[in-house]
């Protein structure tokens, strides 16, 4: 019964939502496959082991069979309910997509340390931690990051464009270190 | 001897020492953080470990690597909730002894199987040095491009139960790594008259997006919740003397675990179960399995930390890594020039041996650190998920960001955070992706310098190594079809009532 048990917990279930992604992964493979002549060449007075043709088809082949094989078992599986909930549930981390996005866009214009400072407490409040323990908490992380990175291990991040218009005594050690 | 003298003359360099204590303390902490891992803090880390020699940034990542396992039995025993994916074994017989007053026992025990294994894999690498330092000049080409395909193979049959979606997903690595410009015939593949597409698809930028912004999102997105509060007090030391009465479950597990972390596509989860079946199997309480068996937990922790020492045998002698993390190591070997391969053991073996010193060193730090400090990591690790969604995304930016300050690899990275994100929902596997492309690259490389020389097909494998690895190849693909046949043939009879799985046990796989 104890290796019963044990195979179990080595064994990995269906979930939601998996013929959904099936269906996707195979309609992209296939879209792949109907672009392989067009993005890839065959060289003349090239052997078949060096044409450039050759891995791309290999690979695109086998994401459509394995991607047709795997939607097969999911489609013929019994089916599990709550498959659009769970791609609601996807969906949903398209708005942490365009946060992380914008945050991306603000630091070369705010600068790596207010940026990272508003974005921590920003998503902080976001994720429903609303006391001043956590927003300061946040800040204070953002803040320890971009020194740490910037400041310490001269990660190559750009400075701000905001940091010009610092007065010349502390506009050189924002443009280095923050 | 005196590749041995000039081995700790690199060990004692004091940014590796540095380098070493940070790793192997923040690999303990970051470890004992249910839903961070050591792949996330690698894949962050990746690109400021850039800046280093190759020894610092490597010794960094090793010490991650090495210490995290430690860390994630201490809320694998404790609180039921392994802090890395493979202390899930651990919380199976781990909490049931806690649950009996004896967590200071089972800890104790967990650190000493863990010392074990992992001492236990680096010695076992120091004797096996010369054999491979011997053997590895003879892997030429065609043997390294079927090394290399026997890893792809393995990740893919090692997902039983998702073969399918393992080789699809490995497919789609390959193709990752094919895209933009090829570089011998200058031909462009798959960039769709896309300028940023040209580049190709940096292995930095996916591994960030797959494995830290895709955790960060899940954590951001799912429901909020942080470990609860515990506290151990008794004497932590008692494990080591304990582990002498078990020393035959100690061994047996961590050359298992050598044995499956030098074997590309297995890992810490096969070497699991080998080592619980055996011990299961061979102890005279096997109905004390899963119900606070000392041997159990042993046999779990032993075997998963005897991986991380012999993972770094295919790497550093063949340059082919055996799973994602190893993979993510590559590229800094790729970013110093350094060629992991068979030039390595024969021209820089004392960088080789430094690296183990280095691991050895590891074992000792975390463990006098986690005697010390255990009830310290409890209050650490009471960081709310959401709160660790929101530090994980931040640092995910300073990855992507500082690789080339390129906006699109951001974008990218993010795309493939979602992609991960979906991946970890459905439960199926990231490492094949990783795989896909590191070997992909590496398969594409050697077949075409290996077959200049080849006239017929049987010349590719006519040498003693490149006949084992096909021979091999062929024999695992067919035990694979015999097995699944028997299975099929198993299913048409009628099944025997069975009980469900303990719901106190979490899946393996999380």
């Amino acid at each position: 019964m104890i290796a019963k048990t044990l195979q179990d917990m080595f064994k990995r279930y269906r979930r939601p939502g998996d013929v959904v992604f099936a269906v996707l992964f195979l309609a992209f493979a296939v879209f792949l496959l109907s672009q392989l002549g067009d993005q890839t060449k065959v060289v003349k007075r090239t052997k078949w082991f060096a044409q450039p043709s050759l891995w791309p088809t290999i690979a695109v082949w086998s994401m459509v069979v394995f991607g047709f094989l795997h939607w097969l078992s999911s489609a013929l599986s019994e089916r599990i309910s709550g498959r659009w909930a769970e791609v609601g549930f996807w969906a949903r981390s398209f708005e942490y997509v365009a946060y992380f996005l914008i945050y991306v866009l603000l630091v070369p214009q705010l600068g790596y340390l207010p940026s990272t400072m508003l974005f921590a407490v920003f998503l902080t409040l976001r994720a429903g931690f609303r006391g001043s323990g956590a927003v300061g908490l946040a800040a204070l992380f953002g803040f320890v990051v971009t020194i740490v990175f910037r400041g310490f291990l001269q990660v190559k991040i750009p400075a701000g464009a905001i940091y010009e218009f610092l007065p010349d005594s502390v506009r050189a050690f924002a443009l280095t270190y923050l | 001897m005196e590749t041995l003298l000039s081995g700790v003359a690199i060990l004692l360099q004091w940014q590796v020492i540095v380098a070493l204590l940070i790793g192997s303390i923040g690999g303990v902490i970051i470890g004992a953080l249910p839903g961070v891992g050591a792949a996330v803090a690698i894949a962050i880390l990746l690109p400021a470990t850039f800046a280093f020699e190759p020894i610092v940034g490597l010794t960094l990542l090793l010490g991650i690597y090495g210490s995290s396992m430690y860390g994630g039995a201490i809320p694998a025993i404790l609180i039921n909730t392994p802090g890395t994916a493979v202390n899930a074994l651990t919380t199976y017989d781990g909490y049931p002894m806690t649950k009996r007053g004896q967590g200071h026992r089972a800890l104790s025990l967990a650190y000493s199987a863990s010392f074990f294994g992992g001492v236990f894999a680096i010695l076992c690498l120091m004797v096996l040095s010369p054999v491979l330092a011997l053997v590895a000049p003879h892997f030429g080409s065609r043997e390294i491009f079927l090394a290399a395909l026997l890893g792809i193979v393995l990740v893919v049959l090692a997902h039983r139960g998702q073969i399918f979606a393992a080789g699809m997903l490995a497919a789609f690595g390959v193709f990752l790594n094919t895209v933009g410009l090829e570089p011998v015939k200058y031909t462009r593949r798959f960039t769709f008259e896309q300028s940023w597409l040209a580049s190709g698809v940096d292995l930095i930028v996916v591994v960030l997006g797959l494995f830290a912004i895709s955790q960060a999102f899940l954590l951001l997105l799912e429901k909020n919740h942080a470990p609860g509060n515990a506290h151990v007090s008794g004497n932590l030391f008692a494990g080591l003397k304990e582990l002498l009465g078990v020393k035959r479950v100690a061994a047996v597990s961590s050359s298992i675990g050598v044995v499956m972390g030098m074997v590309p596509g297995t890992g810490e989860f096969t070497s699991q179960f080998l080592s619980y079946t055996y011990a299961q199997k061979t102890s005279k309480d096997p109905e004390k399995f899963g119900d606070g068996s000392p041997e159990g937990l042993v046999a779990s922790e032993a075997a998963n930390n005897a991986v991380p020492g012999a993972a770094m045998i295919p790497l550093l002698a063949l340059g082919i890594p055996g799973e994602a993390l190893t993979a993510m190591m590559l590229s800094v070997f790729y970013v110093h020039n350094v060629i992991p391969g068979p030039q390595l053991f024969e021209n820089q073996m004392d960088f080789v041996l430094a690296l183990y010193m280095a691991l050895i060193l590891l074992n000792v730090i975390v463990l006098v650190f986690l005697l010390f400090s255990t009830n310290l990591l409890l209050k650490i690790i009471q960081i709310p998920t959401r709160f660790l969604g929101v530090m994980i995304l931040i640092l995910a930016f300073v990855g992507v960001y500082s690789l080339r300050n390129s906006i699109t690899d951001c974008a990218i990275a993010a795309g493939f955070g979602v992609f991960g994100l979906i991946l970890k929902r459905l439960d199926l596997p990231i490492v094949p992706i990783i795989l896909g492309m590191v070997l992909g690259g590496i398969m594409e490389t050697k077949l075409r310098s290996a077959m200049a020389r080849v006239k017929s097909p049987l010349d590719f494998i006519d040498r003693p190594i490149a006949a084992i690895l096909f021979s091999l190849i062929v024999l695992i693909v067919i035990l694979h079809l015999r097995t699944l046949y028997s299975e099929f043939k198993n299913k048409l009879r009628p099944e025997p009532s069975l009980p469900p799985v303990d719901s106190d046990h979490p899946n393996q796989q999380g």
